[in-house]
Parts: structure tokens; sequence; C-alpha cells
């Protein structure tokens, strides 16, 4: 028994390709992008070694600040429209409300669409000419907008679909988390004379903290990392003003061909969300609960 | 009295609710069946009049999108299979063998949970250039399967964690190697897991499109996310088409959901709260 699962070689062919395939496609790269962070680089020519100057030249960055700024916009966003929503149909639904599965069923759709698919649905949807959202607003006698081309709405029109796909995700994700609480102690709980509001506030959501708290992350990270909707909706225009980090990085890199400003800004992505990881850890640190 | 009343506005809050959620998909149905004619006659949000089924005809011979669709299918089912097959035999390694230097590797992958696509996304498109593997089924496969390891090896150490180890001692006792123990034994029972790592590979290959548009670009390799994205410019004016297409590319994630509802749930919160 010892001998055989303790075979270097057996271990050495189960772990072997997948490491291979991880290391030359995740790991390396990561320290790639490092190095190119530090270098001047269009790509073709020679490397020039610049030490830190990409990334003070990041933040002195108008278009790179606003993007920045753009996308923690999205992450209090993400919290304020999608938790508090995804909460309270949690704790609703996990109450045993009639067609509780129907329901669940149906608010996750969303979460599963390619989000080619909803921007190419909200460009429609968004339509100055004929789209849904204007025909709406001309029913009820308003003269509609260009959501997408008007700088002062652009903001809000592109990053509403995102919040709307996923509220379903962390309305199950919380749902699962109340699910997980035994039915005991709400059993005490109606004994002592608790309405369903005072269970939710005192029972509940106390007990819930750690599964908020994956939401919570999933939430901030997720807004952080934002890239495929904004490409597809407006690739970050008109005029940056919805430019996000990941889509400047984009330009960066692909359109104007500064490979060492797009990986500062590659490396600044993923440290962002470390530092946030971290941040959340730290001040929402909760025990484990066991029962 | 007064529960009734909550209750009613309860039911009402959730179907409201329910509707904001899939309306846009039911528009998204209604106007792949118009043609231009009655959107812009003002019938955008409505039951077509007409079903111009011929939209979908278009779509999927003339855009190309049952090429697409077939990329697609061919790109995700290789990276289900082989990331499925390789996380299965790591988390093995991991949760069972007892070799030195076991939690360095577990650590290793772990922290390919972290990693973001775009932290990689220039460094790879150069090595695939250098490689001259851009534009191929390779140059997305490969760096698909990478990504879907670390989750996929996660979510399977800790079934393994669950399983008993009674049968392969005695599989051991009665003189099998240890391969085929794997391949015989242990590969059947972990189905249910391997069920659940799949639906979340199949999500997450099927939707990718950073990689997508990044690293294909030739008609014969286009997925449908890169598929759909050229054929925005095109087919601007032809809502009926660009409907059609989109309603094709969604449809197979909606009918594995309806299937599989459950294990579809359970698997997207398994991968949220593991990462």
């Amino acid at each position: 028994m010892q001998r055989i699962l303790g075979n270097k070689k057996a271990y050495l062919v189960f772990v072997l390709p997948a490491f291979i395939i991880y290391v030359v496609m995740a790991f390396v790269p990561i320290m790639i992008s490092g190095y190119y962070s530090v270098m001047e680089w269009d790509g073709i020519g020679d490397k020039v070694y610049t030490g830190i100057s990409n990334y003070l030249e990041l933040v002195k960055d108008e278009a790179f600040l606003l993007s920045a700024r753009n996308s923690l916009i999205l992450a209090v966003a993400s919290i304020v429209g999608q938790l508090i929503p995804a909460l309270f149909f949690a704790l609703v639904l996990a109450r045993n409300v009639k067609g509780e599965k129907v329901y669940r069923t149906i608010y996750f759709i969303p979460v599963l669409l390619s989000t080619v698919v909803i921007g190419q649905l909200f460009l429609k949807i968004y339509n100055p000419d004929y789209g849904a959202l204007n025909a709406i607003i001309k029913c009820f006698g308003g003269k509609g907008a260009d959501w997408l081309g008007d700088k002062r709405f652009v903001l809000a029109a592109s990053f509403f679909p995102i919040i709307w796909q996923y509220i379903g995700y962390h309305m199950l994700i919380l749902y699962t988390g109340i699910k997980s609480v035994p039915s005991e102690i709400y059993e005490a709980a109606q004994i002592d004379g608790a309405t369903e509001t005072q269970m939710a506030v005192h029972v509940t959501i106390p007990l819930i903290k750690n599964t908020m708290k994956v939401s919570l992350t999933f939430a901030v990270i997720g807004s952080l990392k934002l890239f495929d909707l904004i490409w597809v909706l407006t690739k970050g225009g008109p005029l940056h003003a919805s430019e996000v980090p990941s889509t400047l990085m984009y330009t960066s890199i692909f359109t104007r061909m500064e490979y060492g400003m797009g990986s500062a800004m590659a490396v600044f992505i993923v440290v962002e969300c470390l530092l946030f990881y971290f941040v959340i850890e730290k001040f929402f640190k909760v025990e484990a609960i066991t029962y | 009295m007064k529960i009734n009343v909550t209750k009613v506005f309860l039911h009402i809050l959730l179907a409201a609710f329910a509707i904001v959620q899939v309306y846009p998909l039911i528009f998204l149905l209604f106007f792949s069946l118009k043609d231009n004619n009655e959107i812009y006659s003002g019938n955008v949000m409505g039951v077509p009049h007409k079903l111009h089924w011929e939209n979908y005809h278009n779509a999927l011979f003339n855009a190309n999108v049952g090429h697409y669709l077939v990329n697609s299918i061919f790109v995700t089912a290789v990276v289900i299979v082989v990331s499925g097959i390789l996380a299965c035999m790591v988390s093995y390694a991991i949760a069972r063998m007892r070799v030195r230097g076991n939690n360095i590797v577990k650590t290793f992958f772990s922290i390919g949970l972290m990693i973001p696509l775009h932290a990689v996304l220039l460094p790879v498109f150069i090595m695939l250039r250098n490689l001259k593997m851009l534009d191929t089924y390779q140059a997305i496969i490969v760096p698909y399967i990478a990504f879907a390891l670390p989750m996929a090896i996660f979510f399977m150490i800790g079934f393994f964690q669950t399983l008993p180890l009674e049968l392969e001692e005695s599989a051991f006792l009665d003189g099998c190697g240890i391969f085929r123990t794997f391949f015989t034994i242990i590969l059947p029972l972990v189905k249910p897991a391997l069920a659940t790592i799949s639906i979340f590979t199949f999500l997450s290959t099927w939707n990718e499109m950073m990689f997508a548009i990044t690293f294909i670009n030739s008609e014969k390799y286009r997925t449908l996310t890169v598929g759909i994205m050229q054929m925005v410019g095109q087919y601007t004016t032809d809502w009926g088409s660009m409907g059609a297409g989109l309603v094709v590319a969604t449809l197979p994630t909606v009918i594995i959901y309806l299937l599989f509802s459950n294990q579809v749930q359970s698997g997207m919160v398994a991968g949220a709260v593991k990462g």
C-alpha cells in the first residue's frame, strides 16, 4: 500500500502533463508580464529597460485614472445593485415559497449567457432609433436618448447589463448558504415569537456572513476585471467615458502597440485584485460556524 | 389577513423580477423572427406578425454561424475531456499519494485560481506567434485547458477526500497496479464530480471571449464568440439574422441548463465557493 502510493514515478505520470500545460500557459506568462511591464517595447523593435517609468506614467495618465475610477464605481454599484436584491430574493426563496424551484431556475438563466450575446442584445435594446428602451420611453411620452453614444449615460448604460446578469448568481450563492442553516434554529426562533423579518435580520444574516463574504469578493473582483461586456458595447468610448482598466490595456497592446504600458496595466489589474481580495478577507474576518 | 397581503405582494415581486430576468431573451427570440420592415415600422418589442424563419437559414449558412457552432462544440468538447482527465489524474495523486513536495504542487495549482486571463494575454499571444500557432484550434484549446485545470483540480481533490480508501486497498492487495486501479476502479467512481466540473468548464469555455478574439482570426477556426463579433459589422442593419445567430449561440447552453438545471446550479455555486 505505502509502496504503491509512495511511487514517485507514478506520481510524476499523474501530475506532469497537467503541470507542464499549466506552467507554460499560466505561470510563466505571469512572470513575463511583469518583465514586459518594465520595458519600453512596440512588439517589433528592441526592448529597452525603463525601470518603473511605465508605472509612473500610468498614475499620471488621465485615461487610465478614469478607467480605474470607473471600475471602482462599478464595484460599488455591483455591491448595491447585485448583493442587496440578491440577498432579498435569497431570503424570500429559502423560506419555502410556492414556486421556489421555478423562480430559482429562471433567475439563474442570465448567468449562463455569453457576454457577447448579452452585449449584442443590449446594443439592440439601447439602439437610439429602433431600440426597445427608447420605444418604452416614447410610449410614456419621453424623448429617448443615444444611451451608448452620450457621455452622460454611457457608464450607467454599460454597467446595467453586467449588474443585471449576475444578480441570479449571487442569489443562488446566498440561497445555498441560507439553506445550509439547520431548520431547528428557525423553529426555536419561531417558538420565541420572532417574525419572518426579525428572523432574517437576527438569525439568518449573521449565520451566512461567510457566504456573503464570498459574494462580496466575487462582485468586487469581477468588477475590477470586467472586459467582455464593455468591449462589445463601447470598446471604452466615447472618449474613454466607459473605459475600464482591461479595455485600456487591450487597446494599448493591440491598437497602439505599447506592449510595455499594456503589461504594466495587466500587472496593475492583478495586484489590484489581490489587494482587494486580502482587504475583504481581513476586514470581514468571520469565524467558521459549526452547528 | 395581513399575512396574505404580504404574501401576494411578495409573489408579485418575485414574478416581476422573473420577467426582468427573462424578458431580454424573449425580446431576442422575437426579433430573430422579424424582418426589418416590421422593426422599423414600430413593432420592436411585440410578438412577430409573420415568422421569418429564413433569418435562421441566413444566419446558419450565409453568415456561417453553423460553422462557428461546430467549431465551438469541437473546441469545448476537447477542453472538457482533456482538462477533465488531467485534473482527475493530478487530484488523485495530490489527494492520495504520499510523495515529498505534494503540498507544494497543490499550492502551485491553487495560485491558478487567482490568475485573471488579462495577466497572461500578451505573453501567451507572443508565445503563440513565435510558435506559429496563432489562428489554429490549439491556440485557444491549450490555454483554455490550462485555465480550466486549477478549478477542476480543487473540486476533484475535495471529492477524492470523501471517497473511502477500502476499494483501492483491496485492489492493491489483489495485485492491481496503481494505473489500472486508477482507470478501472477510481475513474468510474468520480463520474458525478466529473459531471459537475464538466459543466463549469463548458460554461467558461463556451462563453470565453478575450482569448478567442485575440488568438483566432480566420473564418475557418472562429468559435461562436469570435464569429458573432465579426458578424456584427456585416449585419448591423439586418436585425433578424443577427438575432437568429445569437439564438443559435445561446441554444446549446439553455438546453443543457434545462436538462441539468440542478447540476448546473450546484456546479456554479461550488465554483464560487472554492474560487
